[in-house]
This record gives structure tokens, sequence and C-alpha cells, in this order.
């Protein structure tokens, strides 16, 4: 791990990026886009080729995570944009916002699939190439932010006659619980209104904690943990694989995800949690079908 | 001897009697020193205390010490925890403080909590052990759910004010409002318009009409013009509306009854919610708006171009305004020569990411400026500034208290010099010699803390980033700014050299916060060490360090809070988070694992 950190530190102008000229900052803010070509040559971390730059991120990513706050990412893999719309600590800013100080391929990369900030939609790179989101940046409070991605949404008034309920609709707006995972002490928050299936959401926690698990694993220091970087959290719907991702219902109760239809689950999960499958047992679990049985009475 | 003998007898119902006429805190923390008579007469007489930082005190030693307060303030989790910096589950939790109220100060009447963790049980136990409770205000906080505004409404007999501002709270369905007692309720102001779910128009509608004192009643989103207008034909002495949803189709009996409503309310004097507002109910306001003082239309997207104008220019005793920048300079310019006693504008940004059109620039800061000339509270979102701009404004307005400007693109210069934006910024603190808050933006090196240091001595609170070239900006800050009480600090290159400055200057101030800078855990153990006095506290997000005996396929990770993790590594790592503060609770005892106390 430490042979990369002489290797990265080279290449960065200044050591730290902070007396970059002012083109540099030019190269810095524009996301990376304004890269020069020797730079590009240069920082190249990863192994030629595209197809497999997954990978050789977080392979980057782990070995920079005790190296420098800049490379200290803690995180998970990859970012797609889809999922990036449910992440709100802000992880996956923080790696764009360490990546706009590099201009490596790898980083570039990274701002091309760029997080979006935790409640907008996720637009195509370019239109954010001028601002790269930086965590906590700008400085508004979430109830703000949140304004400006749902102020698209246009009320629908609704027939009110009876007068008891106003119910209004609001479908940009993010929902968003906690997720905590086994063996990982940091939660993590993820937006349900971000995915439409299972199989998304399995997609995107694996997405969210393969590489902070890895990362774990790593600390131990044998050379087979490099190939454990990036082992994929399977079977988290159906019980076969090593964790399972269980939910807290609004009336407090602990479920197998996967068992009602989707939109009730949104409607009706308030937290995640990734549980080790050894851990499960009956008694933490009510079984949905005697929760069903119970509410169709 | 005879004088002496005179002091001795000196009632202490006399200095009680004058002490009652201190309300300030600071004045009050000043008496309690001079001497252990007055110490213990103030402490008992005090009814009003203020805990900017609640882990500087254990809760039963300031419950201990004024067993006759009624009014608690209490702020938790640093400022930056308001832009997702401070991890969930940091702390700041209202629970020890209520329980300790409930042990040691029965006659709590008023509970204001900022950026804390409230649970529903404490919730319920507030609305139990406090037979007086008059006033909750809850602002930034987070943990309860409705469930919990329940039981404060059901038990609080003679509650007057639930203030709720921009909490995160858990919706449990409409019933709470049904909870008010069912006889006249006390209550003078209540703000729910942070609540994001449904409520029960109907049970709103009874609350308020058995509210007989109502003054300042704030809805949220969900309720509909036609309620408003009924809500409104109840109240005609209403001085602080926030409206629900404005979305009314013109010819409707909704928008009708509220025109015939808002002319009746004579006393309005300040406007705010207008969620979804459409031009024609815009019109329905203007009638009110030449009384108005304050308005807030920070979240109403729909209301700029000419609906804005058209609104402001009626607003001629203006003293507060929030909008967004989407009324653009324009509007601003409108402003300017509309609200001339204007004296706090903040203009939020409207779209954070998109480089669309130029939305606020300069121009409307220099317009504002020009029109306001007592203007004191600025907070500015803007996409451009220029340092002459600046020098313009601090000459319009040498009264600035407060003046928070924010260029959305970090390190952006000067785009007519392309320079940094030193000088503007240095104008200001030059000018304003009243200025206690300041937060800056742009492209900045050391010179701008170098004018701060030596300009701003009224200063106590200092938010930075993006900003500095080495540590001697931060030492300026350190060295000059005698008053300092708070200081955040992100994305600088500021490292142990700086933190180690002046180490002494942190037991002056409450709190310094330090994230993505050039810290290492050497020099925060060094400070740690020096200064027992102050907890300093690290936030790590790093994958917790394994005790080398661990070899197996799964770590456990889970790591408690021994010294294991910070002592077996390497101490020039650097530090990604860093918050100092000043205590006599010692380190915190409900830290979570992130949080390292050196």
């Amino acid at each position: 791990m430490e042979e990369m950190q002489p290797k990265l530190l080279d290449l960065i102008p200044n050591e730290r990026g902070w007396g970059v000229t002012a083109n540099d900052r030019e190269m810095v803010i524009g996301g990376g886009f304004g890269v020069r070509e020797e730079k590009k040559l240069e920082l190249r971390l990863g192994l030629p080729g595209e197809e497999d730059w997954n990978a050789n991120r977080k392979k980057t990513e782990g070995l920079c995570a005790n190296v420098k706050p800049s490379f200290s990412l803690g995180l998970f893999g990859a970012p797609q944009t889809k999922q990036e719309a449910g992440l709100v600590t802000g992880e996956a800013q923080k790696i764009q916002a360490k990546a706009d100080k590099q201009t490596s391929i790898v980083e570039r990369k990274a701002i091309a699939h760029a997080a979006t900030p935790p409640a907008a939609t996720p637009l195509p790179s370019n239109s954010r190439a001028a601002n790269a989101p930086v965590v906590g940046w700008p400085p508004v409070r979430s109830f703000r932010r949140n304004l400006a991605s749902t102020s698209k949404t246009v009320l629908k008034p609704q027939k009110w006659a009876s007068g008891t309920c106003a119910k209004f609709e609001n479908s940009t707006k993010g929902l968003f619980v906690k997720i905590n995972m086994d063996g990982v002490p940091i939660g993590r928050k993820i937006d349900l209104k971000a995915y439409d299936s299972y199989d998304k959401l399995s997609s995107a926690v694996d997405q969210l904690f393969r590489g902070l698990l890895a990362d774990q694993r790593s600390e131990i220091g044998t050379e087979k943990n490099v190939e454990e970087k990036g082992r994929a959290i399977q079977g988290l719907l159906d019980g076969s694989g090593e964790y399972t991702l269980v939910y807290e219902d609004d009336e407090g109760d602990k479920m197998l995800v996967g068992d009602v239809p989707w939109e009730m689950f949104v409607s009706t999960a308030k937290r995640l949690r990734v549980l080790k499958s050894s851990d499960l047992s009956a008694s933490t679990l009510r079984t949905t079908s005697r929760k069903r049985a119970a509410t169709e009475c | 001897m005879k004088v002496q003998s005179a002091m001795f007898y000196f009632p202490e119902e006399v200095i009680e009697h004058i002490f009652s006429f201190l309300t300030h805190h600071p004045d009050r923390n000043t008496v309690s020193t001079v001497c252990k008579a007055w110490y213990k007469i103030e402490r008992l007489s005090r009814r009003e205390v203020f805990v900017g930082n609640c882990y500087a005190i254990r809760p039963d030693r300031a419950a201990a010490r004024f067993p006759g307060l009624r009014s608690l303030t209490l702020k938790g989790k640093p400022h930056f925890a308001d832009f997702d910096l401070v991890p969930p589950d940091w702390g700041g939790l209202a629970g020890p403080w209520i329980e300790a109220m409930a042990r040691s100060c029965p006659n709590l009447e008023e509970l204001r909590m900022k950026r804390m963790v409230v649970s529903d049980e404490s919730l319920e136990l507030l609305a139990h052990a406090f037979p007086n409770f008059k006033a909750l205000v809850l602002v930034s906080c987070e943990g309860f759910s409705t469930d919990g505004l329940a039981a404060v409404a059901r038990s609080c007999k003679s509650l007057r004010e639930l203030d709720l501002q921009e909490n995160e709270i858990e919706d449990r369905g409409p019933r709470w409002l049904n909870s008010f007692p069912d006889m006249c309720t006390s209550l003078v102001s209540l703000n729910f318009a942070c609540l994001k779910g449904e409520v029960n128009l109907k049970s709103l509608e009874r609350l308020v009409c058995r509210s007989p004192n109502l003054k300042c009643l704030r809805l949220n989103r969900a309720v509909p013009v036609e309620t408003l207008a009924k809500i409104m034909n109840q109240c005609p002495n209403l001085e602080d509306l926030g409206t629900g949803s404005l979305l009314a189709d013109q010819f409707s009996e909704a928008y009708v009854s509220l025109i015939s409503a808002l002319q009746k309310c004579k006393k309005l004097r300040c406007l705010s919610g207008f969620w979804d507002a459409s031009p024609l109910c815009l019109l329905a306001v203007y009638p009110i708006c030449a009384n108005l003082t304050g308005l807030n239309l920070s979240y109403a997207p729909t209301v700029q171009g000419q609906d804005f104008i058209n609104l402001i220019q009626h607003c001629v005793k203006l003293l507060r305004l929030w909008v967004l920048d989407s009324v653009g300079d324009k509007g601003l310019a409108v402003v300017a020569s509309a609200c001339k006693e204007l004296q706090e504008l903040r203009v939020f940004p409207s779209d954070l990411f998109a480089a669309g059109p130029a939305t606020v620039t300069e121009e409307g800061l220099v317009a504002i400026s020009t029109g306001c000339p007592k203007l004191n509270s600025l907070l500015y979102f803007c996409h451009s500034m220029t340092n002459s701009a600046l020098i313009t404004v601090s000459k319009n307005c040498p009264n600035f208290t407060r003046f928070r400007l924010c260029i959305l693109e970090p390190r952006k210069p000067d785009p007519a010099t392309n320079e940094p934006l030193d000088e503007g910024f240095g104008a200001v603190v030059k000018t304003c010699k009243n200025l206690r808050r300041f937060s800056i933006s742009g492209l900045l090196t050391d010179q701008v803390f170098y004018y701060i240091g030596k300009y701003a001595k009224a200063l106590e609170m200092l938010s930075i980033a993006f900003a500095g070239d080495t540590d001697q900006g931060m030492t300026y800050v350190l060295n000059g700014c005698k008053n300092l009480r708070k200081l955040e600090i992100r994305d600088c290159p500021f490292g142990d050299g700086a933190l180690l400055a002046d180490v002494t200057k942190y037991e002056t101030m409450r709190s310094l916060w330090m994230s993505s800078c050039d810290i290492s855990l050497r020099g925060c153990k060094a400070l740690a060490t020096k200064m027992p006095s102050l907890n300093v506290e690290i936030i790590n997000e790093w994958e917790a360090e394994m005790e080398e005996n661990l070899n197996n396929g799964v770590a456990e990770v889970i790591s408690n809070n021994n010294n294991k993790h910070i002592n077996n590594g390497n101490d020039e790592r650097k530090v990604e988070k860093l918050y100092v503060y000043r205590t006599v609770g010692g380190p915190r005892t409900d830290a979570p694992d992130f949080v390292w106390t050196l």
C-alpha cells in the first residue's frame, strides 16, 4: 500500500495541489475537463483499457486509503450515475472533490460519471463540467437542496371537498433512509426513490458497501485481499449470500427485503440493514406472511 | 470599620433585584465572578441559561448550578453539520439534558434547541415533567416524529409556543394536531412549516378556532388556499403568517375568500411560505404589503420576474427579506428602490449546480447597498463578485454586523481583473467596525486573513472555505481577532503549524472546526496534550485499523473508544475532520465510534 504513495505525490503539482497556478485552477474547477495532455498521460493509474476501469478505480482508492486526506476515501466502488442520486452522505462527492485536484484518467472517469448532489436528479456529466459538485458545497441546508429539485413539480390541487386530508404529490423528492452494514462502523443514507426495483436496490447496496467492506478486510494485510477488493456483495435478497438485506418498517418490525411489492416497501421502509446471513434468526424477523395476514384483516 | 459592617448587612434581596435587570447572559456571567456571594445570588436567581455548545458542560452540573432556571437554550452539532459535513449519529443528544432538567429544574418553561437530536421519548418526558412548560423551539433538529409532537400537544397544558424550524421530522400521520386539548388552548405561536406530510385540515381549523391568542401561525405545504382563507377569517389579529400552498384558480371560491380574509388582517407584519404561489394569489397579497416588515419568499421559486417586482414594490416598510436568486439583479434593483428601511437580506441559490443563465451578480448587491443604507445583515449566494463591487458595498453600508457572501464556484477570482478577492473582503472588515459574523469565498490568499486579523476586532464567528495559501493565514486570524468565538474552516491549506500557533486561544473560543485541511494526527495530539481543558475530537471515516492478532477472514470492525486505534498507527496521517471546543465536562461519554477524543 505504502509504495503507491510517493508515486501519486510525485505527480501532483506542489505535492498537495494547494498552490496551483491560475491555469491549474481552471483545470481543477473545470472538473478535469481541461486536462492537459501531459497530465493525462502521466497520471494514468489504472490498467489500459476502459472496460475495467471500475475495478481499477476501486483498487486505487483502496490503496490510497491511508495516504492523505485527499485520498482517504474509504468508500464504496465505482459510482454509477443512477445510484449516485441516492447517496446523501456525500461520499461520492468526496471522490469528486478530491478527484478535482488530480487529473488522472481514472479520476476523470469518476467525474464523467459524476455523483449528483443528493436531492437532484442525475444530469448528464457535460452539463456540470463547470461546477463539479463538492460535498457540502454550496453551503445550503438540505431543506433548500431539496427545493431546487422539487421546484419543477407542480402541485396538483386535489379534490378536498371532504375537507379531511390534503395530499400532495411530489414525485421528484428523495426518500432517504439510513442503511447500516454489519462490520462497517459508519452508516450511510440511501434514496429509495432512486430505484424502482429490488434488484436495483440490491445492486446499489452492493456498490455502496463493497469497497468499504473490502477495505476493512484489507487491513489484515495479506496479498489475497487485493483480489477480494471488488468482490461483489451478492445474494442480498434471497438469503444465498454472506449478507442479507433487511429493513425496519413503520411499525418498528424487522422484515426481509423483497417480500412485499416494491411500492409498498418504499412507503413503509424506515431503515435498512445489511446483516450477516448467519446472524439472522427467525426470531429477529417477523415473517411477512403473518404480517400481511394481519393487515388484510 | 463602619463602612465594612454596613456592607455585610447589604441585603441579598436587593442585589437579587438589581440582577433582575441583567438579562444579557454575558453580563450575568460576569457578575457571577465578582465574589462568592454574588455567584450564589446570581445562580439562584438566574432564569435563562444559554449553552452554546451542549458538550461544554454536563447537563447535571448546569441544572445543579441554576436550580431556578426557567428557560434553556442549547446548541448541539457544529454549524457545518447543516451541510452534511458531520456524519449521522455524531451526537448532540437532547435526552440527557431533558432528563437532567426533569430531575432538578421542574419549573422549566422554555426549551430552545438547535442542531440537536431529540427522541420521541424525550419529548414525552418533557411533556410530563414540566407542569408550567410554555415554549418549545426546535431548529434544525432531528430524531423525532409527529408522535413526539402529539405528546407535547396533549400534555403541555399551558403551551404557548410550538416552533419547528427546518427540522427533520418523521411523519407518522396527521393525528398530532388532534392532540391539543379540547378546550381553549393558550397557543400564541404555532409553526409546523417544515412538516412534510399531510395535515388534517378540519383539525387545523378547529384548533385555530379554539386558540384565541394566536399571533403567529406557519402552515406547511399541505394546507390549501381554502383552508388558509378559513383560518384567516378566524384570526384577524394574526401578526405572522406562513402560508401553505398558494395555488388557486382565478375565480375559485378559495381565491375570493382569501382576498377578503387577508384584507381583514390589519396586524399582519410578517409573511412566509408561498409554496407554489400562483401569480393570482400574489395579487391577493398586495393590499397587505405596505405594512410588512418581514417577507420570506425563499421557498417559492415560482415567484420571480415581473411577479416579484409587482409584489415587492409595495413593501415599503420591509426590514427583512429572504428571496431566491431567481429574482435576478433586476429584482434586487427594485428592492433597492422600494425597500428603503431594509436591514436584512438573504438571497439563496435556486439552482445549485447547473451553470444556467446568470441570476444574481455583484450588480444586484451594489444596487441594494446603494438603495438600502441601513442594511446590516447579508447572506448572498451569487455566481460572481468583484473587488470593486465589494469596496462600493462596504462604503455604502458601513453598518454590517453579519456579512456572508458565497460565490458558488470555489476559488473563483474577480472576473474583471482575475485577481483574488482579498481587497474586496478587506474593505468590508476595514469599514464595518461592528462586524460580528463573516463568511468569505472566492479566490483568496493569506492577504485577506491579514486584513481580518488586523481590522475585524469585533468578529465573533468566521467561516472559511477554499481559501488561503499557508499557515500564516490562519495564524493572522487567531492572533488578531480578539473576540473570536467560532472558527470554522474547510478545504484550506492550513496545517499543524497554524493549528498550534496559539493554543491558548482556543480556550477563549467556543469551538474550532477544521475539515479537509492539512493537519495531521501528530498536530492534533500535540494540541490535546498542551490543552487539557479542550476536547480535541477527530472524526474519521478511515477504515478502523485492525489489531494485529486478528487474522481471520472478516475482521471485527466495530471498534470501541479505546486508544488502540489512535496509538498504533502513523501519526503523520492526515486528519480529515477536527472539532475542538472548550469544556468543563471532560471527554464526551456518548461519542460514537468514529469520533475519537484525543
